[in-house]
């Protein structure tokens, strides 16, 4: 085996084996335990950087492995693979940090870890799938390895949580393998490629394509959370915060909203796509989710369900990228790809640290959080401020890439949309901005619990991941135009796809 | 090599009477230890089909047929006898714990003869000696359920010796027809002789044979007998006659479908799969609403089962349904193994059957949990274990043929089998009353616990080396 062909599988075995030992490590190795995970992280990252430099020197990194006749474990780590590995990769490191210092002290840690390690392992391996039967194999498997850690804490509501998402993702995964085992007996095996690998095949019945496509999508949009399949998300909730930070910013719903990309560029290619009268309804699909998301998420008092919402919305935003057919659009879906990660995990670390170390989990009671906590505020409006698409933040470029190709698609109404979800977003966000800076702080947290170790605001393991993404946050906004930069990448990825 | 295939038979023959002779403590060692060759053994075997030398005939005391006995072995031989040998180490390993404390005289001498009748069996090339190796592995079966000797399991083992003698009773009259109509019992004869012209008497003897054998692989409707035997036999014996014991007679099929009964098995190509569905969705269902840990897996099998028959409809030039089928016989071998091997775990820790008691196992059995998880994921058919191949393979060959219904049949059982895993995994993760975690002695059940690991590992890499086993399967096909 040649470098090339070896790389793709360091960067899966980098969480795998990790994740394998630390199963094996009893409870009380905290040490050993720490290092096994962060050294793992650091090796995946500086793996990755390998990877990014030589893809954009034009090498290949590819490998494959026949599982049955003509079906083949592929891997090819990409331009656009990569866009996800490395979001995955940095933001592995930080919610390993940050998971370390949040569950301090608690019970049945190597097996949350070891899950976790899996969980990442699964997201490489749908990230640098070659084909449709690789990208299967490790979504089934990222549901099966986030099971234990939604129903961690094992009490009735988390063991419910569980039940709901299971009962999602198992069906939403019969789908996809409907669809999926279906395209394959039409056109037999075929690899993702630029442009799509059915434009080119003659004599496909035209009803075919459009059923296998909702089938995928179908599948696809359970992860995804698009409108009507998102019900799990608000429900896998009661997890703790580092994983809903997992899933909702690197693992679950992004491996669902790059699965529709791969789909729509890789298998049918948009052209091919648009010219089957595809893309209009997955637009109109992902149109209605980024509104009923952010009404719903108005409604919410739960500050952990508020953001669910939030990401039920957001997330659609790549998918409907995808969806207006022009390099524009897809820009601006790929770069929310990383900017809806880093703005999310965000929150949601900030989140998490409110309920830790102040017993907050209400908007209600977030009067005067910024003053008893002022970096995690900071970190989080700086987060809110880029969901709502404020300038200088990386949620800026997203709308903004995204605005011009609904312009250049000549769909008008999707400016619409995205100008009322804006406005939504600013709804259910100032506010609690607002209570957090302008509102005097009540005489008693609800439960305040004293870090053992940090700062007086809290630990710092748990604040210093979220002022690490806030700051990612700020600079890809502002330096979005230096290259390297994930609009700089998704620019690549474009070019790619429209030669 | 053919020189050796009489060993795979006499090698089991040998450690059972010694088991017998010797008493269960070195009984269980010599089994063991003879077990390991039997699957050394199994493996030559394939590795030498697998280079293409054609399949091996050996004619025993130098007799051919029609007069002596013949042993042939093909790739689907070779692949149950590798199942055999592979499922029964493990659980020989866990068995001489199990019953460390009060070793029934009987099971080791049993067993040997259940594994030496499975190796007759898928080596035989006549329907007579066929019939044998049926009988012992029947017999041999009964015999381990009723060894427990409670009421229950002696109820059960009653129940089972019926229908088993039944179905052998069914089988011999078909072959005695079989052998009126054209004086010979050997496959390899009869093969060319049979036509959809036969006499009405040869339909007859069709029928009997496929139901009688129907029968013996506890497909709905004639599931009755298998909850209570695998349901209530101890932990070891379940995982040996589920894993095994069943498979025995379905490949007495596939190998009666595939040979002399070819020409007349088309008309009858939608019985087996009505039936087939059938036992998938009632057996999943029962397992869903099963209260008992075993009950649940028994009625597991029975669902099972059921995707081995929906593979008639599809055979066909492609292949495709007869590497469905060879893949499912392994990987639900190994899983289900696996499955019984860590229930009777978790039995042993809990002090009880049921699926309630399993509550906040995940904390202090973590490893036992996970050998059923990884069983659960093969049945479930998830990649990227062997029962996902083989429901890739199923569905392919089920969309190339337009039978919608087929697919639809096969994901709900999927679905269905995620239900009843996930109910054990879920209750098992449910935090403990009083947070108290249970009190378990570690170091006796860690063997048990390993080679209930090591069996769910196995069957979820067999999803690994697809192409290994097709190529297997495809020798002499």
């Amino acid at each position: 085996m040649s470098v090339n062909e070896v790389l793709p599988l360091a960067v899966i075995a980098s969480s795998l084996v990790p994740g394998l030992l630390i199963f094996a490590l009893p409870e009380h190795r905290v040490g050993l335990r720490t290092t096994l995970n962060l050294f793992g992280a650091v090796v995946k990252l500086l793996l990755v950087a390998v990877l990014l430099l030589g893809i954009a020197g034009g090498e290949e990194y590819a490998f494959r492995y026949a599982v049955l006749p003509g079906i083949d474990l592929a891997f090819h780590a990409d331009a656009f693979a990569l866009l996800f590995v490395t979001l995955s990769a940095v933001l592995w490191l930080l919610t390993t940090v940050y998971a370390i210092g949040y569950l301090e002290g608690s019970p049945f840690r190597s097996r949350f870890f070891g899950f976790f390690s899996l969980c990442v392992t699964a997201t490489m391996g749908i990230a640098m799938a070659a084909n449709l039967f690789t990208f299967f194999v490790f979504y089934e498997l990222l549901t099966l390895a986030t099971f234990p850690l939604v129903v961690h804490r094992g009490t009735p509501q988390a063991l419910r949580g569980g039940r709901i998402y299971l009962a999602y993702t198992l069906v939403g995964g019969t789908l996809l393998l409907t669809g999926i085992v279906w395209l394959n007996a039409l056109v037999g095996p075929a690899d993702f490629a630029h442009g799509g690998v059915l434009a080119g095949v003659d004599g496909l019945p035209a009803w075919q394509l459009q059923a296998i496509f909702a089938l995928l999508i179908a599948g696809l949009g359970v992860k995804a959370a698009i409108v009507p399949l998102h019900g799990w998300l608000p429900q896998a909730m009661v997890a703790p915060a580092p994983v809903s930070a997992l899933l909702h910013a690197v693992a679950v719903v992004k491996a669902g909203a790059f699965g529709v990309l791969r789909v729509v560029y890789g298998t049918y290619g948009v052209e091919f796509a648009a010219a089957l009268q595809l893309l209009a309804p997955l637009a109109v699909a992902a149109a209605i989710t980024i509104v009923w998301g952010s009404l719903r998420a108005l409604f919410q008092d739960d500050l952990k369900r508020r953001l669910a919402y939030s990401t039920v919305s957001q997330v659609s935003y790549i998918v409907l990228g995808a969806a207006l057919a022009g390099p524009m659009g897809t820009v601006g879906g790929l770069v929310h790809l990383v900017h809806q990660g880093l703005m999310k995990i965000t929150l949601f670390f900030c989140a998490g640290n409110y309920a830790e170390t102040l017993g907050i989990h209400k908007v209600s009671e977030m009067d005067g959080a910024g003053r008893r906590m002022p970096l995690t505020t900071i970190a989080f409006t700086i987060g809110a401020l880029g969901m709502m698409g404020a300038p200088l933040t990386a949620g800026a470029i997203s709308k903004a890439w995204l605005g011009d190709g609904a312009t250049a698609a000549g769909m008008d109404w999707v400016m619409a949309v995205l100008w009322i979800s804006s406005l939504l977003n600013a709804a259910y966000f100032l506010p609690i901005l607002w209570r957090a800076w302008f509102r005097p702080m009540p005489a008693t947290w609800p439960e305040e619990g004293i870090p053992a170790s940090g700062c007086r605001e809290t630990a710092w393991l748990l604040l210093l991941p979220p002022l690490a993404t806030a700051v990612i946050t700020l600079g890809t906004g502002v330096l979005s135009e230096w290259p390297g930069s994930p609009l700089d990448w998704a620019r690549l990825i474009a070019q790619r796809e429209y030669p | 090599m053919t020189e050796w295939l009489p060993w795979l038979i006499l090698l089991p023959l040998l450690w059972a009477t010694a088991a017998f002779l010797l008493g269960p403590g070195r009984g269980a060692r010599l089994a063991i230890g003879t077990t390991a060759v039997q699957l050394a053994l199994a493996f030559a075997l394939a590795f030498e089909l697998g280079s293409g030398s054609g399949a091996p005939v050996h004619r025993v005391g130098g007799w051919g047929a029609p007069l002596g006995i013949d042993l042939v072995a093909d790739g689907l031989s070779a692949l149950i006898l590798i199942l055999t040998q592979l499922v029964a180490l493990p659980l020989f390993v866990y068995a001489r714990i199990y019953f460390a404390a009060a070793a029934p005289a009987w099971f080791w001498p049993l067993a040997g003869f259940l594994v030496a009748g499975m190796n007759a069996l898928v080596l035989s090339a006549d329907l007579f000696n066929l019939y044998v190796t049926l009988e012992i592995v029947g017999l041999a079966a009964v015999g381990l359920v009723a060894m427990g000797g409670t009421a229950g399991q002696l109820a059960a083992a009653l129940r089972y010796l019926l229908a088993t003698l039944v179905g052998s009773g069914m089988y011999l009259l078909g072959v005695a027809l079989v052998y009126g109509s054209y004086g010979t019992v050997s496959i390899a004869t009869l093969t060319p002789l049979v036509s959809a012209g036969a006499p009405l008497a040869v339909w007859f003897a069709g029928g009997l044979l496929l139901i009688g054998l129907m029968v013996k692989t506890a497909l709905f409707p004639f599931h009755g007998w298998l909850p209570p035997a695998h349901g209530g036999a101890p932990a070891p014996v379940s995982a040996l006659v589920s894993a095994l014991v069943v498979k025995a007679s379905f490949y007495l099929i596939l190998r009666l479908w595939l040979g002399p009964f070819a020409a007349m098995a088309e008309v009858a190509a939608a019985l087996p799969a009505v039936l087939g569905a059938a036992a998938i969705l009632w057996g999943s269902w029962r397992a869903v609403r099963a209260q008992r840990l075993k009950a649940l897996v028994a009625w597991s099998t029975v669902a099972q089962v059921g995707y081995l028959f929906l593979i008639f409809p599809l055979l066909g030039a492609d292949q495709l349904a007869l590497h469905a089928g060879g893949m499912q016989v392994l990987a639900h071998g190994l899983a289900k193994a696996a499955m019984f091997a860590s229930v009777g775990v978790l039995i042993q820790a809990t002090g009880r059957d049921a699926v309630a008691g399993v509550a906040g196992v995940a904390a202090c059995l973590p490893l036992t949990l996970f050998a059923f998880g990884l069983a659960g994921v093969t049945l479930m058919g998830l990649p990227p274990s062997g029962g996902f191949l083989a429901k890739w393979l199923l569905i392919e060959a089920a969309l190339l043929r337009g039978r919608w219904d087929m697919v639809i049949v096969v994901f709900a059982g999927g679905l269905l089998a995620a239900t009843y895993v996930f109910r054990v995994l879920q209750q098992a993760f449910l935090a403990t009353p009083g947070g108290e975690a249970l009190r378990v002695d570690r170091r006796r059940l860690a063997t048990l616990e390993w080679t209930a690991f090591a069996l769910a590992v196995a069957s979820i890499l067999v999803g690994l080396r697809g192409m290994e086993i097709l190529r297997l399967l495809g020798v002499g096909a």
